[in-house]
C-alpha cells in the first residue's frame, strides 16, 4: 500500500479456507487489514496475500472487471473482487467465500469447467450453412441495428460464474445447464447470422435445460456486467414452444455484402480520402 | 425436444385447469348466485342436483377432460422438482415411467367412475 494513502478504517476479513489436500471442509479464518478509501475487495486480498498468508488462493487477472476471473461470494452477494470497494459493503466485517454451485479447487478458486462444458455443449457460436465463409470470409454479414441490439447486451456476459452461484436452482440440479450457458446459446439464437437455434434447441429443450429455470431472477441481479440471463431464458423458453408449435416463422441467416464499397452510405458522411499507398 | 413437448402441454394444461377451476367454482361454490346447473334449488352439492350435471354429456366430457389435465399438470409439475433433485438418468426414467403408469391407472379409474356415474343418472332419469 503506498505511504501517502490514508487508512480510513481496520476491516475484519473472515475468509473461506480449504485446501483438498489437508482439510477435511472449509474452515473460516479471519484476517484483520486497514482499509483505504477506493480499496477493492481484490486489493485486501492482495494486502493478505503480500502481508499477512502467503498461502491464500484465489483467482485473477485484470483487475478491471473484464475477464471474469475473480467471482466471489463477498457478504454472501456472488460478484467480482476487483470491481467491489470494501468500504461500500462493509463497516467492521467481510465475509469472503468461493462461488457456490461449483466445487472448490483451494480457499476462493471455484471450479469453472462444469460450466464452460455446459456452455460448449450448447455451442455458443455463429452456425451457418455456408462453412467456406465462415473461415475464409470474403465479405460482410448485413445486419441492422436494430437486429444487433436484440441481443447485444448478452454479449457482455463475462463468463464469471457470478449468475451461476446465484442461481436457486442450479443448487439442487447439479445437470441443470444454468443461466450463463442458456443466455448464450440465446445470443446466438438471437444473432440474424447464425442458423443454428434448431440444433441448439436440442439440449437447451432439454429435461436439465430452459424449463428448469423457474425465474428466480437472482442470476440478472448477481450479474456484474448489467446482463439479464433471465430476460435471455424466457425468451428461450417461448422460441422453444413456438419452434415445437412450428408457429415460428423460418427466417434465413442474413446474406453477405458481397465485396467493399456495395454498402449504402449513410448520409453527411464525407467519402474516404484516396489512397495515398 | 421431448421436453420442449412435456412442457409446452404443462402449459396448456394450466390453462385448461384454469377455465375449469373456473367452472367449478362458478357452479359449485357462488351457485346461490349464479344458478348455474342448479335446477332444483338448494345446494349445487345435493343429490338431485348432482344426478341432473352427471346425466349431462357435458359435464361427464367436463369430468373426465378435468381429471386428464389436472393429472398430466399435477404429475408432470412433481417429475419437474423430483429431477430437480440430480437424480441418476436411470432413476428419472423410472420416475416418468411409474408416473406414467400410475398417471394412465388413476385416469382409466375416473373415468370408468364418471362413465358409470353418467349412466346411472341417464337410468335414474328414465325412473
Amino acid at each position: 500500500m503506498p505511504e501517502s494513502s490514508k487508512t480510513v478504517r481496520q476491516i475484519n476479513f473472515h475468509i473461506a479456507r480449504y485446501n483438498p489436500e489437508t482439510d477435511r471442509a472449509p474452515y473460516v479464518k479471519t484476517y484483520t487489514i486497514p482499509v483505504r478509501e477506493g480499496m477493492t475487495v481484490l486489493d485486501g486480498l492482495h494486502y493478505i496475500k503480500d502481508n499477512l498468508d502467503a498461502s491464500l488462493a484465489w483467482r485473477y487477472s485484470c483487475r478491471m472487471g473484464v475477464c471474469g476471473s475473480c467471482g466471489m461470494m463477498l457478504n454472501g452477494h456472488p460478484t467480482l473482487a476487483c470491481n467491489t470497494q470494501i468500504l461500500h459493503i462493509a463497516t467492521t466485517d467481510l465475509t469472503v467465500s468461493p462461488l457456490p454451485n461449483f466445487d472448490i479447487i483451494r480457499d476462493l478458486v471455484p471450479d469453472l469447467l462444469t460450466m464452460f462444458d455446459k456452455h460448449r455443449s450448447l455451442k455458443p457460436y455463429i452456425e451457418r450453412a455456408d462453412e467456406a465463409e465462415i473461415n475464409d470470409p470474403q465479405g460482410e454479414f448485413y445486419q441492422s441495428p436494430k437486429e444487433l441490439e436484440a441481443y447485444l447486451q448478452f454479449t457482455y456476459c463475462i463468463k464469471c460464474g457470478c449468475c451461476m452461484a446465484a442461481c436457486p436452482t442450479l443448487a439442487t440440479d447439479a445437470r441443470y445447464l444454468g443461466p450463463m450457458p442458456l443466455a448464450a446459446a440465446q445470443r446466438y439464437n438471437q444473432d440474424t447470422r447464425d442458423d443454428g437455434r434448431r440444433d441448439r434447441n436440442q439440449l437447451s429443450g432439454s429435461a436439465h435445460g430452459a424449463f428448469r429455470c423457474h425465474y428466480a431472477g437472482e442470476c440478472s441481479r448477481a450479474c456484474p456486467k448489467g446482463v439479464d440471463p433471465a430476460k435471455a431464458i424466457q425468451i428461450l423458453k417461448r422460441q422453444l414452444v413456438l419452434d415445437y408449435l412450428h408457429l415460428s416463422r423460418r427466417k434465413k441467416p442474413c446474406q453477405k455484402l458481397h465485396g467493399p464499397g456495395q454498402g449504402k452510405p449513410l448520409p453527411n458522411i464525407p467519402a474516404a480520402p484516396a489512397k495515398t499507398v | 425436444m421431448r421436453e420442449t413437448k412435456y412442457w409446452t402441454w404443462h402449459m396448456a394444461a394450466g390453462v385448461v385447469i384454469l377455465f375449469l377451476l373456473g367452472l367449478h367454482m362458478l357452479i359449485m361454490h357462488v351457485g346461490g348466485i349464479t344458478h348455474l346447473f342448479v335446477p332444483y334449488g338448494g345446494e349445487a352439492v345435493s343429490k338431485s342436483n348432482s344426478l341432473f350435471r352427471d346425466g349431462k354429456l357435458f359435464f361427464t366430457v367436463t369430468y373426465i377432460l378435468f381429471l386428464g389435465v389436472a393429472l398430466y399438470h399435477g404429475l408432470y409439475g412433481l417429475r419437474t422438482i423430483l429431477f430437480e433433485l440430480t437424480l441418476k438418468p436411470a432413476a428419472e426414467k423410472a420416475i416418468t415411467f411409474v408416473f406414467l403408469v400410475v398417471g394412465l391407472g388413476l385416469f382409466g379409474l375416473g373415468t370408468w367412475a364418471a362413465v358409470v356415474t353418467h349412466a346411472i343418472a341417464i337410468a335414474g332419469a328414465r325412473g
